[in-house]
């Protein structure tokens, strides 16, 4: 055996564990799933080759489908500008201070750690009265002399804004975190430089910071899409779907599977991928051409 | 090139990992996997009787919540690892692929012995549950393949301490829908308290409800007869029965947000004298104990729509377990369920866990509450102990027993629906349109 063999042999050994485990657990249930997505299978009987049959119930077939993703979607939208405009000017204000940084990134950064399950719950306590929920923001306004917006705040005509919301104000510690460490990563001789040229504040934002940041916000922007439109337990605890006003599409995949209907499970999850991946790049793109336009990029 | 050190190192974590996807050795004795967090006390109680009796060790592992247990068993299905006893949530078509799958013993010559000793004990409603008759719907082998340990039944409850601070009777609970809402409004008034709470963000228990009131209304030939595809949904008696929740929603008597509600929160709801009725199964005599031990309630049948039709129940076995087919130790498996089902053990789950039993029992034997339901149920049996049966339990329905399940798809919608009329959002009739959409869509599938 030569050098180089054994020199390939040795960093294989090294890497093989890693390997296995990632192809058992992300790539051998990627393509198992894909699979699946063709087929009538109850996760016992031999599964039935069913052809497009699935994906055909999903996207033409399943009333409930399309308002599932366009709920995501509206959950995604409030995500990608509520909760990452916040997150932003949160993280610009922080960057400016020049204390208690570290507190601040571990007082914003709590919710995230927090399980959904638990924010579900504890957010229904909070918003939903007797004999559910305890009433506790209502309670709130009444004793601040704001009893003029007691209402229920989980009802029919706000539910979906409400479930939307909640998951922003979960999420945005996350996004404020990465914001915070692109913004830290910007050079401050730049905006030093940018001062003795006579720019002011505006200026330095949109011609420095907004530039070199977009890249983070690029991946804030992706992140953001791919783990709200995959948001689940946190609804599920909250609202229970109600009645389709807020259910999600994975919340339609785990009731699929819930009741044995594996092939159609795994083809709405093929779907829900495929849409994902398409923003992504889609995002990417975008997000190119605006560093290209910026002069970020070499064009 | 690697050291010496470095390859036992290497060859040590290999063997290490490989090691740890090995099955893990099998103890002596039986291994049953059961989801009965309030059980698990008295279960193992019965395994240590059993153990000083046979010498025979019986290890009870509780998963829990019911969805990850279930997640388990079909798991270990599929990886050969299925303990020698367990029980399967869910559809009978499920069970049905189980036993096609070969890992389910059928009973049947266990149960037949002896002149059918064993099958006579039970109250033939429970062991309906898992039987499959001859030529049936999902193409299993005919047979008994489960036994069961426990009755389930769903019912309505009442709030005495609240009937008798109204001046109601507080021994006798509604026998009408009209009533039902007149009772609830007439509490809501006076004492500003909710006329009914319940699980309804949990679907099945809206479709348990709309199963019951359904046969009461229209008859359970026709119903079936809904399930087989021949009456459409958009009948006008479907329409009356989605109507009912629609007088519920307008009569004001629903508590806030009750389509958001999980059993456990109306448990707590209910335990804690919040609303004066509820819709639960009898598993809720445990639970209310446990939240609130002087809550004086009591059951009573389902307020009826109509007298043309006898009211039936949704209930049946509530818990029923199985043998696994490949167990090395099934003959003692099923030795075990024998034991477990004789009179005495029954008796001591009863007392111990407040749930009906699966074998025919003497309900004056029965906790006081579990008594008057007993015999509103009619399970008392004439000959006791002798082996006549007759049509105990004679109220009693359950999906798992009719010909066969409505498409999951269906029931999804109709769970849907009921909850979008409570919430103002459909009309009974929009509902009904959609649920017979895609009944006929899945039935073209």
């Amino acid at each position: 055996m030569n050098g180089k063999l054994r020199d390939k042999l040795t960093s294989f050994a090294f890497v093989w564990p890693a390997l296995l485990i990632f192809s058992i657990f992300y790539i051998y249930p990627f393509f198992y799933t894909f699979i699946l997505s063709f087929q009538e299978y109850d996760f016992i009987s031999s599964p039935q080759f069913v052809g497009l049959s699935n994906f055909r119930e999903v996207l033409f077939g399943d009333k409930e489908w399309w308002p599932s993703m366009y709920n995501g979607a509206f959950i995604t939208f409030w995500a990608l500008t509520f909760q990452n405009i916040f997150a932003f000017m949160l993280a610009l204000a922080v960057d400016k201070v020049l204390r208690l940084k570290k507190f601040y990134r571990v007082v914003f950064f709590i919710l995230p750690v927090l399980s959904e399950i638990i924010i579900g719950l504890l957010m229904k306590q909070l918003l939903i009265s007797e004999p559910v929920g305890r009433d506790v923001f209502n309670q709130f306004l009444g004793r601040l002399g704001m009893g003029f917006l007691v209402q229920d705040w989980l009802g029919t005509d706000r539910v979906r804004l409400i479930t939307a919301l909640v998951h922003c104000w979960k999420g945005f510690g996350w996004a404020f975190v990465i914001l915070l460490a692109g913004l830290q990563s910007i050079p401050e001789q730049l905006y030093e430089a940018a001062r003795i040229d006579g720019a002011n504040a505006w200026h330095s934002f949109t011609k420095i910071t907004v530039p070199l940041v977009m890249p983070v916000i690029t991946l804030v922007i992706v992140l953001t899409i791919l783990g709200t439109m995959q948001a689940f337990a946190m609804i599920l605890a909250l609202t229970g779907g109600a009645g389709g006003l807020t259910e999600v599409p994975v919340m339609r995949i785990y009731n699929h599977l819930r009741f044995s209907l594996v092939g159609l499970a795994c083809a709405e999850g093929v779907i829900l991928g495929i849409v994902l991946i398409l923003v992504s790049f889609t995002m990417f793109f975008i997000s190119k051409k605006i560093r290209e336009k910026y002069g970020v990029l070499p064009s | 090139m690697l050291s010496q050190k470095s390859k036992v190192l290497l060859f040590s974590l290999c063997t290490l990992l490989l090691w740890g996807c090995s099955q893990a050795p099998r103890t002596q004795g039986l291994v049953v996997w059961h989801w009965l967090t309030d059980r698990q006390d008295a279960l193992n109680d019965l395994a240590v009787q059993y153990q000083e009796k046979t010498g025979i060790p019986v290890e009870f592992k509780l998963f829990f919540p019911a969805d990850i247990y279930s997640q388990k068993v079909i798991a270990a299905a599929r990886a050969g690892n299925l303990p020698d006893i367990f029980g399967i949530l869910g559809e009978k078509k499920i069970l049905g692929s189980f036993i096609k799958a070969g890992h389910i013993l059928d009973l049947t010559s266990y149960m037949e012995k002896d002149n059918h000793k064993w099958q006579n004990s039970f109250y033939p409603q429970t062991l309906a549950v898992t039987q499959f008759k001859k030529d049936n719907f999902y193409k299993v082998p005919p047979g008994t393949y489960a036994v069961p340990i426990d009755t389930t039944v769903m019912q309505f409850i009442y709030n005495r301490s609240v009937f008798q601070q109204v001046g109601l009777d507080p021994n006798r609970g509604p026998r009408t829908f009209d009533e039902f809402i007149a009772v609830a409004k007439q509490v809501k008034e006076n004492l500003g308290i909710d006329g009914f709470v319940c699980g309804w963000g949990e679907g099945w228990l809206l479709n348990a409800l709309a199963t019951e009131w359904a046969i009461n209304l229209m008859g359970e030939e026709k119903f079936l007869n809904t399930i087989a595809g021949t009456v459409s949904y958009t009948d006008p008696q479907w329409i009356k029965v989605f109507s009912l929740f629609m007088k519920l929603k307008e009569s004001g008597v629903l508590a806030s947000n009750i389509e958001k509600m999980t059993n456990k929160e109306a448990e707590d709801a209910f335990a804690k004298g919040k609303a004066v009725f509820s819709f639960n199964g009898s598993w809720a005599v445990n639970v209310y104990r446990q939240l609130n031990p002087r809550l004086d309630y009591a059951f009573f049948s389902l307020p009826e729509v109509s007298d043309k039709y006898p009211e039936k129940i949704w209930g049946g076995a509530g818990t029923s377990f199985m043998v696994h087919a490949r167990s090395a130790q099934k003959e003692e498996a099923v030795r075990f369920l024998e034991w477990i089902t004789q009179n005495l053990q029954q008796e001591f789950l009863v007392l111990k866990t407040n749930n009906l039993p699966a074998v025919k029992m003497d309900p004056e034997k029965f906790p006081s509450i579990l008594k008057t339901l007993g015999n509103d149920l009619k399970m008392s049996v004439e000959d006791f102990p002798g082996s006549s049966p007759r049509p105990e339990l004679e109220k009693l329905t359950h999906p798992n027993v009719w010909p066969k399940n409505e498409d999951a798809r269906v029931i999804e919608v109709m769970n849907r629906g009921l909850q979008q009329i409570i919430m103002g959002l459909k009309t009974p009739q929009g509902v009904a349109q959609e649920i017979q959409a895609v009944k006929e869509r899945v039935s073209q599938l």
